[in-house]
């Protein structure tokens, strides 16, 4: 489920890394603000603990395979939601540098899907609700099971749009999400019942470990009210980038819309090709010039500097409204980590503590 | 028992990145903060070529293998790693050929189109696992920290990446202690028996909250304020400035630019 590099494209990874940006500066204030200082070490050391329960292989009886610890549903219900989404994120940061286990510009994206939807979604929406009339064995499993299945589909459903939004590969939505939900539903059903056995188990050893975080002040709560301004505010950021990331590049909005449709057209695929080559006729250069040899490739030649620019706007790549929108869809970023920074430095101001 | 070999295996590879790092070269010697900006730098271009695009990304193989040859790096261990990231990238690639039947002729070879999207994306992928492989073999975590920090990241955040780095290699010898013992008292077993699920995870858990107790009374008894302190900040020499800028000149002349069809044509005679 982790996202590679190769798969995205800078203004995707840019927008989920602005996202998840704000969603760390958000935790690290409230962890900050809430925090009994030996939770640093502990947040460091459960991170570890994810690595070490990773390589642990649960047997699905009847089936001859095994499930993994995925970790973010674990980590919210252990640590709270705020210090369970920091710890993810680092824990992703230390895969994609040390395993390239997802890559460095798609580190927004995979701290998004497999740890804000857990953590932001999953655990205060479904898992706290259920738990709310205090624990039982039935609700840890009730609860463990419902929001580790729908932390992954939403998980799962974020990874499709991000991919096909960055237009690298040709999979029709409808495809695409018939491959990824049931597999992640699979996932969601071993990770679900492993985390319920965990906190069950934990919950008869040191009932104080569980019920501390899940309803202690430390970690405290989460309003729904929040959550969901959270979520606008993200929804915006999507929505303002994206479309105007598509009226930069009309052709690019088009194509992916081609795609998507794609799926009741996939016994007739010359259909959507036609329309494609009528599209890629209305482009100065053929988008696979680079293989049709010396015909097309004397033009860029011969026009040079101009011939780059509109080389950059060759159809069905997207690289001319990639590269632009990539560039603003960079400075935004930019502006956005330096409003944090900003924001950071003067709550320093006021506290000269944790973040600087 | 497979798991426990893994989790050493694990244990190892950070270990010999971490040494990698330790080495004194040209590359090793750049600003920390200087590398991961050209590297951010040549992610974004490396992704930012279209689908269709092939030759006109491969200057861009000079990025890693001149840092790989400076660095002195070994190459062996990182193309193992990156042929660790290729199955999900090749899984969705693959498709490709599969959804894109548009034909060309190259050579009398006639190909779907999907297979230079395909070959496009594999390309890519080497390049972006590589160039962030060689940013931390050439760094190392304590670096990279000091230039997080230099990136005004809050020191809290960068405090929890340095611990859970530091704290891998313990668990995962933790880990690997009960399932030797799992698979001593369980012969023959592929995995972990449903019974114990809760138990045997759950026994880690507990074993993590206690450890990491006793490292924050140690932390505390070591004067322990909420500060990790990396040592001072190095400078940004010329050296470093030049490096980024060269690089980053690099980067977008073959962004600009597709320099192999350039010389192709120049040397084809077809201008």
């Amino acid at each position: 489920m982790h996202m590679a590099d190769a798969l995205i494209s800078p203004v995707v990874g840019g927008t989920m890394w602005a996202a998840t940006a704000g969603a760390a500066a958000y935790s690290i204030k409230k962890v900050k603000n809430e925090m009994d200082e030996n939770k640093i070490p502990l947040m460091g050391v459960m991170g570890a603990f994810i690595f070490a329960a990773q390589m642990i292989n649960f047997t699905i009886p009847g089936t001859g395979s095994s499930g993994h610890l995925g970790g973010g549903l674990l980590l919210a219900i252990l640590l709270g939601p705020y210090a369970g989404f920091l710890t993810m994120a680092a824990v992703l940061t230390i895969q994609a540098l040390f395993f390239a286990d997802g890559g460095l510009l798609a580190l927004g994206c995979n701290i998004f899907n497999l740890g804000f939807f857990s953590c932001f979604i999953a655990y205060p929406l479904i898992y706290k609700l259920i738990i709310a009339k205090g624990y039982t064995r039935k609700r840890i499993w009730g609860a463990g099971m419902l929001s580790a299945i729908i932390g992954l589909q939403l998980g799962a459903f974020g990874v499709v749009l991000e991919t096909l939004l960055s237009g690298k590969t040709e999979l029709p939505f409808g495809t695409f999400v018939a491959l990824m939900q049931p597999i992640h539903l699979a996932i969601g059903v071993v990770e679900g019942l492993v985390v319920a056995a965990v906190v069950s188990f934990v919950w008869k050893q040191r009932p104080e470990i569980i019920e501390k975080a899940a309803l202690g002040q430390p970690m405290g709560s989460l309003s729904i009210k929040k959550v969901l301004t959270g979520l606008a505010i993200a929804a915006v950021l999507f929505g303002g980038i994206f479309s105007w990331f598509a009226s930069a590049n009309p052709d690019g909005l088009e194509w992916s819309m081609f795609r998507t449709a794609g799926v009741e057209e996939l016994e007739a695929p010359d259909g959507i090709h036609e329309t494609l080559a009528k599209l890629q006729e209305k482009t100065a250069f053929l988008p696979d010039y680079g293989f049709k040899a010396p015909e097309t490739a004397s033009e860029p030649a011969a026009k040079d500097g101009e011939a780059a620019a509109e080389e950059s706007e060759a159809w069905p790549a997207v690289s001319g409204g990639t590269s632009t929108a990539g560039i603003v869809g960079g400075v935004l970023t930019l502006a956005f980590a330096a409003l944090i920074g900003f924001a950071v430095s003067l709550v320093k101001k006021k506290k000269p503590d944790l973040t600087a | 028992m497979k798991t426990s070999e893994a989790g050493l295996n694990t244990t190892f590879d950070m270990r010999l990145l971490d040494d990698m790092a330790r080495k004194e070269t040209v590359i090793h010697r750049v600003h920390p903060l200087v590398k991961l900006v050209t590297t951010v730098i040549y992610l974004t271009v490396v992704v930012s070529f279209g689908s269709y695009e092939i030759i006109g990304l491969l200057p861009l193989l000079f990025y890693p293998v001149l840092v790989i040859t400076l660095a002195e790096l070994p190459i062996r261990p990182i193309l193992k790693r990156m042929l660790l990231a290729a199955p999900f990238v090749i899984g969705i690639g693959i498709l490709n050929p599969v959804f894109d039947h548009q034909v060309f002729v190259v050579g009398g070879l006639t190909l779907s189109r999907g297979w230079i999207t395909f070959f496009s994306i594999v390309l890519k992928c080497i390049l972006t696992v590589s160039a962030a492989l060689l940013l931390i073999a050439s760094t190392g975590m304590d670096k990279l920290a000091s230039a997080l920090r230099m990136l005004k990241i809050p020191r809290l955040f960068v405090l929890q990446l340095l611990l859970t780095y530091r704290y891998i290699s313990v668990l995962m010898e933790e880990v690997t202690r009960i399932l030797r013992a799992y698979s001593m008292r369980a012969p023959q077993q592929k995995g972990i028996h449903p019974k114990v699920w809760g138990s045997l995870t759950g026994q880690l858990i507990l074993r993590t909250f206690e450890r990491a107790q006793r490292v924050y009374q140690a932390m505390c008894l070591r004067g322990f304020t909420g500060e990790y302190n990396t040592g001072a900040h190095e400078r940004i020499t010329v050296r470093d400035t030049v490096y980024l800028v060269v690089w980053g000149l690099f980067f977008a002349l073959a962004r600009i630019y597709n320099i192999p069809m350039l010389i192709g044509s120049l040397l084809t005679g077809v201008v």
